[in-house]
């Protein structure tokens, strides 16, 4: 039998990066569909509006893990073969998509009325009211909340391992079957994920005392 | 030709009518103060002049332009008529000087030098030189207010709408607003305000304008009409005092 040693180790060490960057590929792609889905769910279009609100509401509605079968096995049913990676990235980045649209429209609606009132009055268009006056206050406020949201999608990329991705979660558990030593394999797998979560939360508290001690600049 | 024209302007919130038939007729240089109790319509009257309430009837030109919901013809509406809110409402994530500099700038494509010189010289005119690099969270509120006129001044208005500028101002920090304010009057500024600065309007205003369930009730020039109420509505509203 196999024992835990330094190349599980190392082994584990390598599927923490594709951890990392399945979380940083999802967070970018997220971050872009979910910027465009809260400014269409604000716009004076009722259809822009009602599009970007389903699109919350179903990707809300149901578990990540639906998308992930829907894209992985769902597609390759229909004779569409994503590869792993490329499933556990579109699934993810949807998903992270549907939640930091919901945060950064909470975050844009809670910049007061009255910015929206001057700068009209300052007779600037739109964009130019999003770009210089709404959207820099809204990023300070939405901060706090998309970091804690960080925190929560490096843990939940550790359902891709069921389309077989191997991530850390899933690199623990296959040294686990070959070495039994699920205790020194754990531990590890949970001080990696606590290293990288720990940090991401204290900024995000940082950044809320921060916040609420300065209001504005 | 008048700088702000009124006429027959009507305005529903749902079902309850706020503006029955307004008209007023302000030629440039003129101040005219508006008054009356909460809910008579006359904040919602001075927001209908810029643009920032739309109303149901009627007909309002102001500086050359007629209203409109176009939003280009608004946008160049608003670039001609400044107004100031009760609550400052700068931008808190701006220096003093980029609130000013900012609209100039961005929508009237005023190089930066030439902004820059017009932000120090609308400073200069309300007293706050020095303040140039604060951000509004540094400032009294009676600076703060002072800025927001400033920022207004520095789009060259031809008609300036003041609403309630004072009301949220402790009362020894009106006076400083309040001085800015007549200087403006002074040097020709057409200007319309909201006001419960009664002793302000009397002094200042050519005009004053009495508001009551949503019509222009009585109006006349200002001291006539502060020492001889026509209506007993004005007269109780008189004696009452600021409210």
């Amino acid at each position: 039998m196999q024992t835990f040693g330094w190349p599980e180790a190392l082994f584990i060490l390598r599927s923490a990066g594709w951890t990392l960057a399945l979380t940083a590929i999802a967070f970018f792609i997220g971050s872009i569909l979910g910027g465009i889905l809260a400014i269409m769910r604000l716009s004076r279009s009722k259809w822009l509006r009602r599009f970007a609100s389903g699109y919350i509401l179903v990707i809300q509605s149901i578990p990540v893990l639906m998308v992930l079968f829907m894209s992985y096995y769902g597609l390759s049913a229909l004779g569409i073969e994503l590869p792993p990676f490329l499933a556990a990235s579109a699934s993810l980045s949807i998903y992270v998509s549907a939640y930091l649209a919901e945060i950064w429209r909470g975050s844009i609606e809670s910049v007061p009325r009255q910015q929206w009132e001057a700068s009209a009055s300052l007779a600037l268009t739109t964009a130019q009211q999003y770009r210089y006056i709404i959207l820099p206050q809204a990023v300070r406020i939405s901060l706090p909340p998309t970091v804690g949201f960080l925190v929560q999608l490096v843990k939940n990329t550790s359902i891709v391992q069921v389309v077989g991705f191997v991530d850390l979660m899933r690199a623990g558990m296959l040294v686990n079957n070959a070495t039994y030593q699920a205790f020194q394999i754990f531990t590890l797998v949970g001080a990696i994920y606590f290293a990288i979560c720990f940090p991401l939360s204290r900024l995000s508290r940082h950044l809320e005392k921060v916040m609420n001690a300065s209001r504005s600049h | 030709m008048p700088a702000v024209l009124i006429e027959d302007v009507h305005k529903r919130f749902g079902s309850l009518e706020v503006l029955k038939g307004v008209s007023l007729s302000v030629e440039p240089g003129q101040v005219i103060a508006i008054i009356g109790r909460s809910g008579s319509g006359k904040s919602t009257l001075l927001r209908c002049i810029n643009g920032l309430e739309t109303f149901h009837a009627g007909k309002i030109e102001v500086a050359g332009h007629t209203m409109t919901q176009d939003p280009k013809k608004l946008r160049e509406l608003r670039k001609d008529v400044g107004i100031v809110f009760q609550s400052y409402n700068l931008f808190p994530h701006l220096t003093v000087g980029q609130n000013i500099m900012l609209s100039p700038r961005i929508t009237k494509n005023v190089p930066d030098a030439e902004a820059l010189r017009l932000a120090k010289e609308v400073l200069a005119q309300v007293g706050l030189s020095d303040k140039f690099d604060s951000y509004p969270d540094n400032l009294s509120g009676g600076q703060q207010q002072r800025v927001a006129i400033a920022r207004s001044l520095a789009m060259k208005p031809k008609v300036m709408l003041f609403d309630e500028v004072t009301s949220a101002l402790d009362p020894e920090l009106t006076g400083e607003v309040l001085i800015v304010m007549e200087k403006l009057a002074k040097g020709g500024m057409t200007m319309l305000l909201v006001t419960h600065e009664m002793n302000f309007a009397r002094t200042v205003a050519d005009t004053t304008v009495f508001m009551h369930q949503g019509k222009i009730w009585e109006s006349g020039p200002s001291k006539e009409l502060f020492a001889n109420p026509q209506t007993p509505e004005l007269s109780n509203f008189v004696k009452a005092g600021a409210h």
